[in-house]
């Protein structure tokens, strides 16, 4: 039994121009699921549409988002809100701007706690304590007290990544949480969501472009082009060898570690433009389904 | 150590500025054309009367000369005597400048709710309906100034529905004897709410027509900043909190987004203590203003020059409010 299924999922601009084209996605309870695909892929709009933060030009425009069997679109606004706000949390892209600049860190880390889901104040100070223990913060009564502009950004994501595991939610989507990192701090970052992730038992959907990432942290994977499912498998059947043409490519255009002097391989035209003729074949049938 | 050091700069740069405030009013009521002596004769003065008046009131020295003799005495506190109230500034001054502050104050309140009532309602609002017609009336009130909004609150609230007074500050049928010239703050802290009202009726008036254009100028500046707040990523992952919008736009987005506003409001304050000259004469308000209009009919260079500098402080005053509270607000700028 999943705990988030998205079945058949649509979201488009206003205009018409569709972001999500039927996407359909299960995430296990514990389970890590990472999603990759180009810029634009629609894999960030996944994760908003399930948090109900989409773009006020973005609209669902059809399927189903299922929370623990629990249809999201048929609860109200106020309902939805607080269930996400209880179950599922947001590991957000760029640690400098997700934190309030005019806020300390503790009460951004206690405020879920406390406002919405009914702790007692200290009850929550303490529970924040622990995690910034957890994620390695040397001194996290001082750190509680401090502004966002006193610490630095591979500190702030480690302040955002305990506060998304404050809840214990079920689910945490991670959306790209160490791209805006310098290079040796994603590591460490890396690291600790997998630790983090695998001692709490949360289920995770990873949003990432790095399919380097994706080896050392997730046990399945779905890709993603112009906003459609291309391929959805587990990590050792995909890098044994995925099964569609534009996977292949994606992962041959991969960076190698063990061959740093290798010239890179870009995804080949004719693969675009195969997986571009699959897009317009699918919005043809959508509108055969449409007008039938 | 710090602290006092900055205090001592503002201390230093505020006397800097009064002087030249000084200076300024002092040579330009004097190379203007007319002068006291002119209003007090009678037509036919021959020219020894003029004479002798201009040597009586210092007149006939140089403007260095005349300059030095008063900011001597300024420095001892002594700001000369009114030619035409004969009675010594400083207690004319002091006398009327509560009446002004009221106002000004009370205008300033109405101002910042106003303004930022409407700016967090059309945040909330945006794009819908709501938000358009609060643009329409923040366009409306910022597009007339002051005083003709005095004359259309006069013609609204107090001739065709007359429920506000017109004209002065208080009712004297009411009979009550101040012990202060803060009429407004002492019948506060008397507890005397049939006074607080009588002085509300007649300060509603004179401090909205100052209000209204202030408030448009928040609402406008204030509801851009919040907009911009507003697609910030603090502000996306409260919403994945469980926050509601109205809480997330007071709690997260308003503090970041008053800063400036803040500085605006401080700026715009001092041309609301401007405006006050105007409104004053328009609602017969007895305050700094309008006596202020008077002194410079008649030609009253000590009342003048009285008036002026109390105003320069007043500005230099609030501006150093402003830079205090932009501090306290702004944790980035407390270390700095």
């Amino acid at each position: 039994m999943s705990f988030l299924s998205i079945r058949d999922l649509n979201v488009s601009l206003a205009n018409g121009a569709p972001l999500l084209r039927r996407v359909s996605l299960d995430v296990a309870a514990g389970e890590v699921r990472a999603l990759v695909g180009e810029s634009g892929a629609g894999k960030s709009m996944i994760g908003k549409a399930v948090l109900g933060i989409l773009p006020r030009a973005a609209k669902v425009t059809g399927g189903s988002i299922q929370l623990d069997g629990e249809d999201l679109e048929t609860l109200s606004p106020k309902a939805r809100r607080q269930r996400i706000g209880a179950r599922v949390a947001l590991i957000p892209q760029d640690p400098l701007t997700a934190l309030n600049p005019s806020r300390r860190v503790g009460p951004q880390i206690t405020d879920r706690l406390v406002d919405i889901l009914g702790w007692k104040r200290a009850e929550a100070e303490a529970r924040a304590l622990e995690l910034l223990e957890e994620v390695h913060i040397q001194a996290p009564d001082r750190v509680m007290k401090a502004y966002p502009h006193e610490l630095s950004g591979g500190m702030r994501q480690r302040i955002l990544i305990a506060s998304a595991f404050a809840a214990e939610p079920k689910l945490i989507i991670a959306d790209e949480p160490t791209t805006a990192l310098d290079v040796t701090v994603q590591k460490q970052i890396l690291k600790l969501i997998r630790e983090m992730q695998q001692r709490h038992g949360t289920a995770l959907l990873f949003v990432t472009h790095d399919l380097g990432v994706v080896s050392k942290i997730a046990q399945s994977l779905t890709v993603l082009y112009a906003g459609k499912v291309i391929e959805e498998t587990d990590i050792k059947a995909f890098f044994a060898g995925p099964s569609h043409a534009y996977s292949r490519a994606l992962l041959a255009a991969t960076p190698k570690y063990t061959d740093p002097d290798g010239s890179l391989t870009p995804v080949p035209d004719s693969v675009i433009q195969a997986v571009e003729a699959e897009i317009a074949a699918f919005d043809a049938g959508q509108m055969g389904t449409v007008r039938a | 150590m710090q602290i006092a050091r900055a205090l001592i700069t503002r201390l230093i740069t505020t006397l800097v500025t009064l002087l030249g405030a000084a200076v300024i009013v002092f040579v330009v009521i004097r190379v203007v054309p007319g002068n006291p002596i002119a209003m007090m004769l009678p037509p036919g003065a021959t020219d020894a009367d003029i004479d002798r008046l201009k040597a009586l009131y210092g007149l006939d020295k140089s403007i260095l000369e005349q300059f030095w003799i008063w900011i001597g005495n300024v420095v001892q506190g002594d700001f000369g005597m009114s030619i035409t109230l004969r009675q010594p500034v400083y207690d004319l001054v002091i006398g009327r400048l509560p009446a002004t502050l009221e106002l000004s104050i009370l205008a300033l309140l109405i101002a910042v709710f106003l303004g930022g009532a409407a700016a967090l309602t059309a945040t909330l609002y945006r794009g819908t309906k709501i938000e358009g017609g609060i643009d329409v009336a923040g366009g409306v009130a910022l597009s007339l100034p002051d005083f003709l909004w005095g004359l259309a609150l006069i013609l609204v609230l107090g001739v065709l529905w007359p429920l506000f007074h017109i004209s002065g500050r208080v009712s004297p049928s009411l009979g009550f004897e101040f012990g202060s010239n803060f009429y407004l703050f002492e019948a506060l802290a008397r507890l005397q709410f049939n006074v607080v009202g009588d002085l509300i009726a007649h300060m509603l008036m004179p401090a909205l027509a100052l209000a209204i254009p202030l408030a448009a100028i928040i609402l406008q500046l204030l509801k851009q900043s919040l907009k911009e707040c507003m697609h910030d990523d603090y502000i996306t992952l409260a919403r994945t909190k469980g926050y509601s919008e109205s809480s997330i736009i007071l709690r997260d987005a308003l503090p970041n987004a008053i800063l400036p506003t803040l500085t605006l409001i401080g700026v715009q304050f001092t041309f609301l203590i401007g405006g006050t000259v105007i409104i004053e004469r328009l609602f017969s308000y007895e305050g700094l203003g309008n006596m202020a209009i008077d002194a410079v009919i008649n030609r009253d260079l000590p009342l003048i020059q009285g008036i002026v500098l109390v105003f320069a402080l007043l500005f230099t005053l609030v501006n150093l409010v402003v830079d205090m509270t932009y501090a306290a607000l702004n944790p980035r700028l407390r270390h700095a």
